[in-house]
C-alpha cells in the first residue's frame, strides 16, 4: 500500500489561487494552513483577510473568514477575540495594509496585548495597484510611485516592523522569516507554529513577519524573484526571533531603581 | 439616570456584551458606563485607539455574533464611516450612538441636529441605508436602544441611535422592565464566524464582490431590505392631530420637546398649533406629515441645523402646504419663546416662507 506523505492540509481549501507565477503568498498560505491542522484548532479558527493581493484568502482557507478593510484587520480581530474568546483568531496581512495604512491598528493591537496572530507578508511593495512605493519598499527600489528609484531622502528609510513591534513591551511573540527557498521555509514554520501556540496557550500577541517575492511589480523573471530577496532584502530584514514570552518580564518597572 | 448612563444600561440589559470606542466630547459618560459595566456581566470593553479601528472592531464582534455596540459624537461618526460602510455592506448588526455636536469641523461640543444628512442620507461610501432613531427623552432613548438591537439583529443591519448633548447629559427617571421581549422574531446567527467544525460550509463575512452581476444583485437585495425597513419601522409621535389646528410643526429630538413646551403655551393663548414628531428619521414618517400637513395651513420645521429634515419635510408635502424655518445653530437651543413668537408670526403673515433654489 502507498503511504500517503504530502497531502493538501485540511485548512487549506481545494482551490487554484489567482496569484502571479513565482509569488510566495501560496507557500505561506500553506504553511499557515499546516500549523493550524498541526494544532488542531482549525474547528475553532477565524481568519481575516487584508485589502492588497491576499484579499481573496477566505476563498483559500477551509476556515471561518471575515474580509477586513484597507490596514484594520488587526482592529476586525480584537472584534472578534474579545466577542469570542475561545476562538483562535488570526490576520493575515501585506505591507501597504499593516505597515501603512493600518499602522495604528497594527501598534495598538500588538500593544494592548490581543491573544491573537498576526501572519505580515512583506514584499517590499504594493502588489494588487500595481507596483506603487511601499512602507516596506528598498531605498533605490522602482516602483511606479518612485520611477527612479526610492529616495530616501523624500520618502525616508523602509520600517522594519518585526523590530518595531517588538520595542512594546506588551507582544508575546515577534519573529521574522522568509520562504525562498525550502530550508528557510521550515524555519518559517517554526516561526508560526510558535506564534500560533502563543494564542493557543493565551499568552499574548504574536506576529510573524515573512519576507515575500512580487516577480510581477519587481520587474524581475518570477525565477530570478528570490534572488532578488537574499539580495537586496535579507540584509535589510533579518530573519530571527526579535521577542519571546521568556524575552523579558512584562511586569511594570519601577520609576526609581 | 443620566442619559448617558441609562443608554449604557439599557444596552447591557438588551444583553450587549461589547462595546468599543474613543473619547469625545459630549458623550464620554457612555463608554465611561461600560468599561464599568461590562466586565460585571463577563463582557468586554476596549477603548479603541481610534473611531475607525472602534468601527472595525464593532464589525469584528458582529461578525462573531454578539450584541455589540458603539458611540460617538460627530466628528467620531466621520472616522466611523469607513466601518460602517463594511458593516452595512456585509449586513452585520451593530448599534451606533451618536450624541451630536455642532460643525463642520472640530465646530463646538454643544447641542446641534447638524448630522441629520449624515445619518438618514449619506452616513458613508456606497449605496445603503442605516436605521436611524431619535429619542427626545431619556426613557425614550433607554427604550430605543434596546429596540435597536433587536431591529439590528432583524435586519442585519446597523441602527443609529440620533440624540444631542442634552439626551446625553439630562437626568430622568427611567424604567427598564423586567420581562421585556424582543420586538421581532429572532432567528440564531447561522452566518456568523464562530468556526467551521465541517457541519455547515465555511462562513465568511465579505463585502468584496468583484462580479458585477453579483454585485448588483446584492445591491438589489439590500434595496429590497431597506424597502421592508420602510415599510414596517416607521415611528412617530403625534400631538393635536386629531382635532383642528393652523400650523403643524414638524421638529425632532429635544427640539421637540421645545416645541412641545410652547405648543402648551400656545393653546393656553388660543392658538390651534399640532405637531408631528419622527422618531425613526430613516424611514422618515412622511405619510403622517404630509397627512397632517394638509388639515394645516401652514408648516413650521424646528431643527438645530441650517435646514436639513426640511427637505424630508418638503417631499413629503410636495408643495402642499407652506413651509416656515425656524433654527438656530452652533451649539445654541432653539427657546420656547422663538417658537411662540415663529408661530405668531406666521398666524399674522409676518414670517416669509422658505423657498429652496
Amino acid at each position: 500500500m502507498a503511504e500517503t506523505v504530502f497531502a493538501r492540509p485540511t485548512a487549506l481549501a481545494e482551490v487554484s489561487t489567482h496569484y502571479c507565477p513565482g509569488c510566495t503568498h501560496g507557500v505561506i498560505h500553506r504553511l499557515v494552513a499546516e500549523i493550524i491542522d498541526e494544532l488542531g484548532v482549525r474547528e475553532r479558527t477565524v481568519g481575516i483577510a487584508p485589502v492588497g493581493c491576499s484579499v481573496l484568502a477566505y476563498n483559500y482557507f477551509n476556515v471561518d473568514f471575515h474580509e477586513a478593510s484597507h490596514g484594520r484587520a488587526p482592529a476586525v480581530a480584537t472584534g472578534i477575540k474579545r466577542a469570542r474568546p475561545d476562538l483562535v483568531v488570526f490576520a493575515y496581512q501585506g505591507d501597504g495594509d499593516l505597515a501603512s495604512i493600518g499602522m495604528a491598528e497594527i501598534v495598538h493591537c500588538a500593544n494592548r496585548g490581543e491573544k491573537v496572530t498576526v501572519v505580515f507578508v512583506n514584499n517590499a511593495i504594493y502588489g494588487m495597484t500595481g507596483g506603487q512605493m511601499a512602507p516596506t519598499t528598498m531605498p533605490g527600489q522602482v516602483a511606479t510611485t518612485c520611477q527612479l528609484g526610492r529616495d530616501v531622502e523624500l520618502a525616508g528609510y523602509p520600517i522594519r516592523i518585526a523590530e518595531l513591534i517588538s520595542t512594546l513591551r506588551t507582544p508575546a511573540f515577534v519573529a521574522r522569516a522568509t520562504v525562498h527557498n525550502p530550508l528557510v521555509a521550515v524555519h518559517a514554520k517554526e516561526m508560526l507554529r510558535r506564534a500560533f501556540t502563543c494564542q493557543v496557550e493565551g499568552t499574548c500577541f504574536s506576529l510573524v513577519e515573512i519576507l515575500s517575492t512580487c516577480p510581477t511589480n519587481w520587474g524581475v523573471p518570477p525565477v530570478e524573484a528570490t534572488g532578488w530577496l537574499e539580495k537586496n532584502m535579507l540584509p535589510y530584514y533579518p530573519v530571527g526571533v526579535f521577542k519571546t514570552p521568556q524575552g523579558g518580564s512584562r511586569e511594570p518597572k519601577p520609576l526609581v531603581v | 439616570m443620566k442619559g448617558s448612563e441609562a443608554i449604557g444600561e439599557a444596552a447591557v440589559q438588551a444583553g450587549c456584551k461589547l462595546f468599543f470606542g474613543y473619547p469625545i466630547t459630549p458623550q464620554n459618560e457612555i463608554p465611561e458606563y461600560m468599561s464599568m459595566r461590562l466586565p460585571q456581566i463577563g463582557g468586554a470593553f476596549v477603548q479603541a485607539e481610534s473611531e475607525v479601528a472602534a468601527s472595525n472592531m464593532i464589525y469584528g464582534a458582529a461578525g462573531a455574533g454578539e450584541r455589540v455596540m458603539t458611540s460617538s459624537s460627530s466628528p467620531g461618526v466621520s472616522l466611523m464611516a469607513e466601518g460602517i460602510s463594511y458593516l452595512a455592506g456585509s449586513e452585520l448588526p451593530v448599534v451606533i450612538v451618536n450624541i451630536m455636536r455642532a460643525g463642520p469641523g472640530l465646530g463646538g461640543i454643544l447641542p446641534s441636529q447638524g448630522d441629520y444628512f449624515q445619518a438618514t442620507k449619506g452616513l458613508a461610501h456606497g449605496d445603503f441605508r442605516v436605521l436611524v432613531l431619535a429619542p427626545w427623552s431619556i426613557q425614550e432613548a433607554a427604550d430605543l436602544v434596546q429596540d435597536a438591537f433587536d431591529l439590528a439583529d432583524y435586519y442585519r443591519n446597523p441602527v443609529m441611535i440620533l440624540g444631542d448633548g442634552l439626551i446625553g447629559q439630562m437626568m430622568e427617571p427611567v424604567e427598564f422592565s423586567d420581562d421585556r421581549k424582543p420586538i421581532k422574531d429572532l432567528q440564531p446567527k447561522t452566518w456568523a464566524t464562530t468556526g467551521c467544525d465541517g457541519s455547515r460550509p465555511t462562513n465568511i463575512i465579505n463585502s468584496l464582490f468583484l462580479d458585477p452581476e453579483e454585485l448588483e444583485q446584492h445591491n438589489i437585495r439590500l434595496k429590497a431590505k431597506y424597502d421592508r425597513i420602510v415599510e414596517n419601522e416607521v415611528r412617530y409621535a403625534e400631538d393635536g392631530t386629531d382635532g383642528d389646528f393652523d400650523i403643524l410643526i414638524v421638529a425632532y429630538g429635544t427640539v421637540a420637546r421645545v416645541c412641545s413646551t410652547a405648543i402648551d403655551e400656545l393653546r393656553e393663548a388660543g392658538r390651534a398649533v399640532a405637531m408631528v414628531r419622527p422618531i425613526s428619521l430613516f424611514p422618515f414618517p412622511y405619510d403622517a406629515v404630509r397627512e397632517a400637513a394638509l388639515k394645516a395651513n401652514a408648516v413650521l420645521v424646528v431643527e438645530l441645523s441650517a435646514g436639513q429634515m426640511i427637505e424630508d419635510v418638503r417631499l413629503a408635502l410636495s408643495g402642499s402646504r407652506p413651509i416656515h424655518f425656524l433654527n438656530r445653530m452652533g451649539g445654541i437651543l432653539v427657546s420656547p419663546d422663538e417658537v411662540i413668537d415663529k408661530v405668531n408670526a406666521i398666524l399674522d403673515g409676518n414670517s416669509e416662507e422658505v423657498h429652496h433654489g
